[in-house]
């Protein structure tokens, strides 16, 4: 059995072959100020990757992408690439779009079977630069800054470096040895990832922020809050975020057989909740949205991608109770139906009790998404000001209320600031190296 | 249903469509394959004294990811006996008595040599012959194909020789490796020849392996130039045959071969001045059965013009085809772009910019991007809409021009007789 659950979490979508990556590669016009790369929000020269894959120049193609995102190897598989490149492509208006996604994959596997050398690090100008976080915007700020010649040291709170990449992205969709590989990348530049380090544990801010010329931060959001209903402590009550986790780190376990399962949420972090637990061997599996599909958040190939799936749906259906058993253990979920009423300030529409629709599910397992926490306490140990948790920062230059600290991801994600993209954090941590960069090279003003 | 029918020089064949003496037609069972498929004539592979060949003998020539755009080849004439090629000749158009077979004949320029073979197949019933003056590798290092292809005079001779003793057609196959093919052909006429037959393949050498630096193809490890075709070299054919069709000395019909694809191909080069036409790498990338949409659509095109015969096109566009000197100087045709159908790949904006006149603005119109031609820098040059990847996006449109039409030799004779 478990090796089925194995199977059920490799990689969906295969490889095209050489055949088929020539084929679609030919058929790009290479347009000139090509739109694809405007819709990319770390500007890869994409016709360019491609005409490379057409000239059978793997090396040159792998390393336009990766030059322009240090992550282009995940983002090939994650990036939202139908209101992206894809999106953009002119074909849309003549026949279809160029399967850029696939095409970055093609040639991003190509690079790390090789493994080929693809960058080496700059010239060291001693100087250091302490990151913390190993995530998507953390891992592209230190390769760039490592080019440039710092000596980046980046501190890992997880075993492994990776972030979001490494812990948050299904594995059916975004395998661990690209991300492994992704991070040997950085580290080859000779970027010092201290793992297990957890900052004000193992170091203090105030540390990091004496021993280092500049300072990242780049820690991301945290766990799912609680619903703030009665029976959250029961077994068989899941974090989204911790339950994705799990499979991550190849903990398949078998205890959702057959099991019934209800999910918190309509974000991705639902989907791909939803689809773990299918995948886990879930009989039912279904996402509980207190508003309706028109407002739920998930990509719209992220709530296809769940339907083929299996998952099941109930709109305008708030949790008002989980129910257990003498011994603790989850049996049902009490629900209330919703109605939208007036819009509320974000302009969307309320979602409102409709008095006496309560009725029960019976559920094994409920599993939480309805959103994530932020890392308070942290970014007030850097003494930085923050929005309800999301770091301010000059959207230009990355920079923070402290001079010396910038951040990037989703840390400086929310109330409207920001894109909570795997890609836009990749570029933000660009920003960040490029702006340190810019700042630190200036022969200062009294010398 | 249009009449297809053609007669070159007296061979009759119920359509156009000929396989050209190549590869495909290397044998009976082969021509009799390509005869039930519907091609209309045959010209059998080059008979002559049997031959060795040497393996690894094609290579293609793809572009962009389109396999064989062109062709190269270095397998010689048959390598099988002339009695059994007669044999099987003989049986094939008893089987097919209203489908041409024309015999390619090559043989070292001796009068003899020619009267031999001559003899021996229109013994057996050939509807016509072709001489074979083109092959441009193995056999031209022997004194035969283009290498006495590339003389007016031995042309001219061995035609002659031929014609001493022929009493079915005589065709004429004219190399392409020659500075000026009219010379040839005028050459082939003198000596009698009955009708000329263009282009045989050009010289070249497909490429070579970036990896093991040999040549493509290679033999062991050493290559020899071969012989290019398909349809990388139709506009290189249709121009000899365009040249050959408006030379009054050239007062024979003619019959097309080079790069010929399909049955628009095919009417172009009937429109310059082909009786019929010759087919080989369209059949060898795609076998015999291509034949039919040549039929089906050579048909239809017929009918949609209002066309009875298919010998209506042939050298219709002839008198359209000049010399540089006779053009209108003061015509004009200027690019316009319609934005409703562009996708803004911004191919002609690029195009023109770097490489041709810089008369394609980009600029943004509320938020969407335009392009536009300013027309008094437009010099017609096509680039935009060549480079364009769809259709109805940019045309070429008249501009009546102020002054009336005169050509570089209007303007010359002009000029002469002011300052005389």
């Amino acid at each position: 059995m478990s090796s089925q659950l194995e199977r059920n979490f490799v990689e969906m979508t295969g490889r095209m072959t050489k055949n088929e990556a020539m084929e679609e590669a030919n058929r790009c016009l290479y347009c000139y100020d090509a739109p694809c790369i405007t819709a990319c929000p770390t500007s890869i020269q994409i016709p360019n990757f491609i005409k490379k894959i057409a000239t059978s120049n793997m090396k040159g193609s792998a390393m336009t992408i990766m030059d322009a995102n240090p992550i282009g190897a995940s983002c090939a598989r994650v990036c939202p690439t139908e209101i992206l490149c894809e999106g953009a492509c002119v074909l849309n208006s003549s026949t279809k779009p160029i399967k850029i996604g696939e095409l970055q994959r093609y040639a991003t596997d190509w690079a790390m079977e090789t493994d080929v050398e693809l960058f080496e690090k700059g010239e060291s100008n001693g100087k250091r630069i302490a990151i913390v976080g190993s995530g998507p915007a953390g891992l592209s700020a230190a390769r760039e800054l490592s080019r440039f010649g710092y000596r980046v040291t980046i501190f890992e709170a997880e075993a492994k470096a990776g972030g979001l990449n490494a812990y948050g992205i299904v594995s059916f969709r975004l395998p661990n040895d690209v991300v492994d590989w992704e991070v040997a990348q950085v580290v080859k530049l000779g970027v010092d990832i201290q793992t297990n380090t957890r900052v004000g544990v193992d170091i203090s801010a105030e540390e990091i922020l004496t021993q280092y010329d500049s300072v990242i931060l780049a820690v991301g959001m945290g766990s799912v809050p609680d619903l703030g209903i009665e029976g959250e402590e029961l077994e068989g009550v899941h974090d989204a975020i911790e339950f994705v986790k799990r499979t991550k780190m190849g903990v398949l376990t078998e205890d959702l057989i057959g099991k019934r399962v209800a999910v918190i949420g309509a974000g991705n972090t639902a989907i791909d909740g939803a689809t773990c637990a299918v995948r886990l061997g879930a009989e039912q599996v279904d996402i509980l949205y207190r508003r309706t599909e028109k407002e739920m958040t998930a990509y719209q190939y992220e709530y296809e991608f769940a339907k083929q799936d299996g998952v099941g749906f109930k709109w305008l259906t708030a949790p008002k109770r989980i129910i257990g058993d003498g011994a603790g253990k989850v049996v049902g979920l009490e629900c209330v139906k919703m109605k939208l009423g007036e819009a509320g300030a974000d302009g969307r529409q309320r979602p409102e009790v409709v008095k006496g629709s309560e009725f029960v599910l019976e559920v094994d397992a409920v599993i939480k998404a309805i959103g994530q926490t932020r890392f308070v306490p942290f970014i007030e140990a850097f003494g930085l000001q923050h929005t309800n948790g999301v770091v301010d920062i000059d959207e230009t230059t990355m920079q923070t209320s402290n001079d010396k600290v910038f951040a990037c991801g989703d840390v400086v994600f929310g109330n409207g600031q920001g894109e909570a993209m795997v890609v836009t954090a990749a570029q933000q941590g660009k920003d960040a190296a490029y702006i340190i960069h810019e700042r630190l090279r200036k022969p200062s003003g009294i010398a | 249903m249009a009449d297809l029918r053609i007669d070159l020089a007296g061979i009759k064949s119920p359509n156009p469509f000929w396989l050209a003496s190549a590869p495909p037609t290397n044998s009976g069972y082969q021509v009799q394959r390509a005869f039930e498929a519907g091609w209309g004539g045959a010209v059998w592979k080059t008979l002559g004294e049997p031959i060795l060949n040497v393996s690894s003998r094609f290579a293609a020539v793809n572009f962009n990811g389109q396999r064989v755009a062109g062709f190269n080849n270095i397998e010689l004439i048959t390598d099988r006996p002339l009695e059994v090629n007669l044999n099987e000749i003989l049986e094939t158009k008893k089987k097919f008595p209203d489908h041409a077979i024309i015999a390619s004949l090559m043989v070292e320029p001796q009068q003899e040599k020619w009267h031999e073979i001559v003899k021996k197949v229109e013994a057996v019933g050939v509807d016509g012959l072709e001489l074979n003056f083109g092959c441009p590798h193995g056999m031209a290092e022997r004194g035969m194909g283009s290498a006495s292809g590339q003389v007016p005079e031995l042309v001219e001779k061995q035609t002659y020789w031929v014609k001493e003793v022929a009493r079915t057609p005589v065709i004429v196959k004219l190399t392409p490796n020659i500075t000026d093919i009219t010379m040839t052909a005028e050459a082939a006429v003198r000596g009698g020849a009955d009708a000329v037959s263009m282009i045989n393949t050009i010289n070249s050498l497909a490429g070579v392996d970036l990896d093991t630096w040999n040549t493509v193809p290679h033999v062991g490890g050493k290559g020899a130039h071969g012989g290019y075709c398909g349809p990388a070299v139709k506009p290189i054919a249709l121009n000899m045959v365009a040249e050959c069709a408006r030379n009054p000395l050239v007062n024979v019909p003619i019959s097309g071969i080079g790069g010929i694809s399909n049955w628009q191909d095919a009417a172009e080069f009937l429109l310059m001045g082909a009786t019929g036409v010759q087919v080989c790498t369209a059949a060898m990338h795609h076998g015999f059965s291509i034949v039919e949409d040549m039929i089906d659509g050579l048909n239809n095109y017929l009918d949609d013009k209002g066309i009875a015969s298919v010998t209506d096109l042939v050298g219709q566009s002839v008198p359209r085809y000049s010399n540089w000197g006779d053009l209108d100087l003061n015509y004009n045709i200027v690019a316009q772009i319609n934005n409703d159908v562009c996708i803004n790949c911004n191919k002609c904006h690029i195009a023109c910019e770097d490489t041709s006149h810089q008369c394609i603005d980009l600029y943004s119109e509320s938020g969407r991007p335009m392009l536009k031609v300013r027309e008094q820098d437009c010099v017609g040059c096509n680039l935009c809409a060549i480079v364009c990847p769809v259709d109805g996006a940019i045309s070429m449109v008249e501009r009546k021009s102020t002054i009336p039409p005169m050509t570089w030799n209007e303007r010359q004779s002009l000029i002469s007789n002011f300052t005389r």
